[in-house]
């Protein structure tokens, strides 16, 4: 029976995880508590609490039903979501925002299937949820009874790992398995289908269970050689960019990643899903490359000659065309996943092991390098970095409508709520601007949907946040078409005392679409056009009202400082913003979808100025 | 491209043989054979693959596998260091003339007749996919009426055993 290690179980830093991971292994010196009896749900509700987990988001249902019961006694809050797909990003959110495992609960069939999308958007962005589902009784599977769903099937390919319950003295091992699979190595969704009767069942109850995991083994520790042979490259590199993807925020090695940074003298780049890995307000910092990434930090990576990936994976929004993206750079490529390495761009130097781990040793290599005399003069490739940040900075034109910029409403949201507060986006144009133009200071306060691109993401995953993070002060940035994708969640804010804030970029399209169509598509605007400006269907400040909470509008600049101090003022109901912005403004710079990155536009028809002969 | 065989060691559980024949298909494979059954451990199955793949996609798709939380080992065996062995039921057209020369053919190949009919032998073979290969061009033209193959099954060549001490341990 393998066991995992007590360093596999502990490998993440206090509150990072740590606290609802199972730690069976830990023989323990006293006898274990006597099994209790009880039943199928009894062992699920026990698990859970003897897992830690505070906090529940789900709807009953036929299926699950059993499980309610002991629920309604438990010390586990559960949250009743209006939609299951609301559960699932309300759970990942509040493990984005917390760093421990967010769980949902669903019945069987639609239920279950509902939760596909969160499964799917959590497994692209290695985010570690649980998700429990009621399934049809055990005699019945395969039969197509009444609301059956192969779940464990469908979900196969979206999961981390996945599990059909196949008898009701399995709940707690497999619960201990479920959230420890989901919290450790690269962290991912799991899903655990109980069948009704299998929850009904009389069973025995003990805790803990011991995890049966024989083909489960992370890499976390780097190997010692392929970290000097990195440091190695690291002070002999000219122009060295440190590529930051979201592995250093799963892993906790914010603070790490400062010191090599600063040790180094490297420039960062932070993707879209490392946002507040690294200080924005650090000198060092050339912000989000990718396709809509800035200059200096798109062409520090085209240019360079050392990519040092850290939890990253040169996803194709970041590469742009791969054949021509970073032609001439050697690349370090850290991951805690071995899969990742290697799989879009060759790594000269992989380095399999968790992003923490990696980095403080290569803290200590890049030191003893520097300490034997090799340190590289980046001077040079500052000076060509600071000339582009200084020509082709983050901005954007007022729109020649007179219209509100919506750049102007998020930048200076990010402004008064401050770098303390959780941010979290939809899909789309805001999303963009939200990376752009609030500055990140810190680790879990910056929550999107990156990989999936999950329009419906923002106000599920903000109430998620709030509920795991009660002090701090969280913001959905969300366009019109994504708020309406899963804006029924306002009523679960309301009524579960989750006060979140929700600006909508309201700018009556569906807007990054729409930009598309007025670059590729000669502006022919099919199917874009919401008619939330045209018809004000819906009107967002009588809907907020609607669901219980406070409505806001606003549509011109002078308004945007006050609208946004009341809605900061108002803590004890949801407050909905309807920012009416202008539908033309754009996201620059863009790299188009399949070109390379040296084809950047600053803006329209604006290439930078590239001066190939300092190269 | 090329042919590899992969022993893949994983849980003996429900759905395991879906999770890592639809990895396969998911990133575009298309498993040319594939085996499964028991090990010495009860708790393991072994599941033989036989893909053909250049050398990059296919370190790709065993890192996948590697990732499935059931799979516990994956070893590339190659045909040099490793006896491979296909199965092969063959019903041909045997009237009493052509018999004599069709079980001279059996012999041949070592195959062996399991059923006689009136107008039909069923043969049974093992051997490396050339040898069934050759087997059934030498019985083609008697007529074959039914034919059925197992999975390639593979094991290293020499006294090592692929089950490292991680298997044993765990089962």
């Amino acid at each position: 029976m393998n066991r995992p290690t007590p360093e596999v179980l502990a490998h993440r830093p206090p509150g990072v995880g740590a606290t609802v991971a199972a730690q069976p292994s830990a023989a323990p010196a006293a006898s274990p508590p006597p099994p209790t009896s009880t039943t199928g749900a009894g062992a699920l509700v026990k698990s859970l609490e003897a897992l830690g987990v505070e906090v529940v988001f789900g709807i009953p249902g036929g299926a699950i039903l059993p499980a309610y019961d002991p629920l309604f006694d438990s010390s586990v809050r559960h949250i009743l979501v209006r939609h299951e797909q609301g559960a699932g990003h309300a759970a990942t959110g509040y493990a984005q925002a917390t760093g421990r495992v967010g769980v949902c609960m669903a019945t069987s069939g639609p239920g279950a299937t509902n939760l596909v999308t969160p499964i799917a958007d959590a497994y692209m962005d290695s985010v570690g949820i649980v998700a429990i589902t009621g399934q049809v009784p055990s005699g019945a599977i395969g039969s197509d009874a009444f609301q059956e769903a192969d779940i464990q099937g469908i979900t196969l390919p979206i999961t981390k790992h996945n599990y059909l319950v196949q008898a009701a003295e399995d709940i707690p091992r497999i619960l201990a398995e479920a959230f420890h699979l989901a919290a450790t190595g690269r962290p991912g969704p799991v899903l655990v289908d109980i069948p009704k009767d299998l929850l009904q069942a009389a069973t025995q109850f003990s805790w803990p269970p011991t995890l049966d995991l024989p083909g489960y083994r992370p890499t976390l520790h780097p190997h010692g050689k392929q970290i000097r042979e990195a440091a190695r490259l690291m002070v002999g590199a000219r122009r060295p960019v440190l590529y930051v993807g979201g592995g250093v925020l799963k892993a906790g090695a914010a603070r790490a990643l400062r010191q090599l940074a600063e040790l180094t003298g490297i420039p960062v780049v932070t993707t879209l899903m490392a946002r507040g890995a690294f200080p924005d307000s650090h000198r060092q910092h050339l912000g989000m490359p990718g396709m809509h990434g800035t200059v200096a930090a798109v062409y520090g990576l085209q240019k360079a000659d050392l990519i040092v990936a850290l939890g990253a994976r040169f996803d194709d929004r970041v590469t742009g065309q791969l054949d021509s993206f970073a032609p001439n750079a050697a690349v370090v490529h850290a991951d805690v996943d071995p899969a990742e390495i290697g799989k879009n761009r060759t790594a000269d130097v992989p380095i399999v092991g968790d992003a923490r781990y990696v980095i403080e040793e290569l803290v200590g290599a890049v030191g003893a390098e520097h300490a034997a005399g090799r340190r590289p003069d980046l001077a040079e490739w500052w000076s060509t970095l600071d000339d582009l940040r200084a020509r082709y900075p983050l901005g954007w034109d007022q729109p020649a409508d007179g219209t509100l910029a919506p750049q102007y409403v998020i930048k200076r949201l990010g402004e008064i709520a401050g770098p303390e507060a959780v941010y979290c986006a939809g899909v789309g144009q805001h999303q963009m601007w939200a990376s752009q133009f609030i500055s990140y200071e810190n680790p879990g306060t910056w929550l999107n949907s990156g990989g999936l691109g999950t329009m419906g993401y923002a106000v599920p995953a903000a109430m998620g946040a709030k509920v795991g993070r009660p002090d701090a002060t969280v913001w959905a940035i969300d366009g019109d078409g994504c708020f309406q994708m899963t804006n029924q969640e306002l009523a679960t804010c309301a009524l579960e005392d989750i006060p979140i804030k929700v600006a909508i970029i309201n700018n009556g399209n569906l807007g990054m679409v729409r930009q598309w169509q007025t670059l590729f598509y000669n502006e022919r605007y099919s199917s874009t056009e919401l008619g939330t400006h045209k018809h004000r269907v819906p009107d967002f400040v009588k809907l907020a009202e609607a669901f219980g909470c406070i409505g806001l509008r606003c549509a011109s600049a002078s308004d945007v400082d006050g609208v946004i101090e009341a809605a900061m003022a108002i803590n004890d109901a949801p407050v909905v913003v309807d920012f009416v912005v202008g539908k033309d403004a754009m996201v620059w710079p863009m790299v188009a979808a399949g070109t390379s990155n040296d084809e950047i536009m600053f803006a329209r028809d604006l290439r930078p100025n590239f001066d190939e002969d300092d190269l | 491209m090329s042919t590899h065989t992969l022993s893949v060691l994983v849980e003996n559980k429900p759905g395991v043989l879906a999770r890592v024949s639809g990895l396969f298909s998911r990133r575009g494979f298309n498993i040319d054979s594939l085996a499964v059954g028991e090990t010495e451990h009860p708790e393991v199955s072994r599941i033989t693959i036989v893909v053909n793949a250049e050398d990059s996609p296919l370190e790709q798709v065993t890192k996948q596998l590697n990732k499935l939380v059931n799979v516990i080992k994956i070893v590339e065996l190659d045909a040099a260091t490793s006896v491979q062995r296909e199965l092969l039921l063959v019903k041909v057209r045997a009237e009493r003339a052509m018999r004599s020369q069709i079980l001279e053919t059996v012999q041949l190949f070592r195959a062996r007749v399991v059923d006689v009919a009136p107008d039909t032998l069923t043969i049974e073979a093992t051997g490396t996919a050339d040898k069934l290969d050759a087997l059934l061009g030498d019985l083609e033209p008697f007529g074959i009426k039914e034919m059925v193959q197992s999975g390639l099954v593979a094991i290293g060549r020499g006294s090592r055993s692929i089950a490292g001490p991680a298997l044993r341990t765990a089962a």
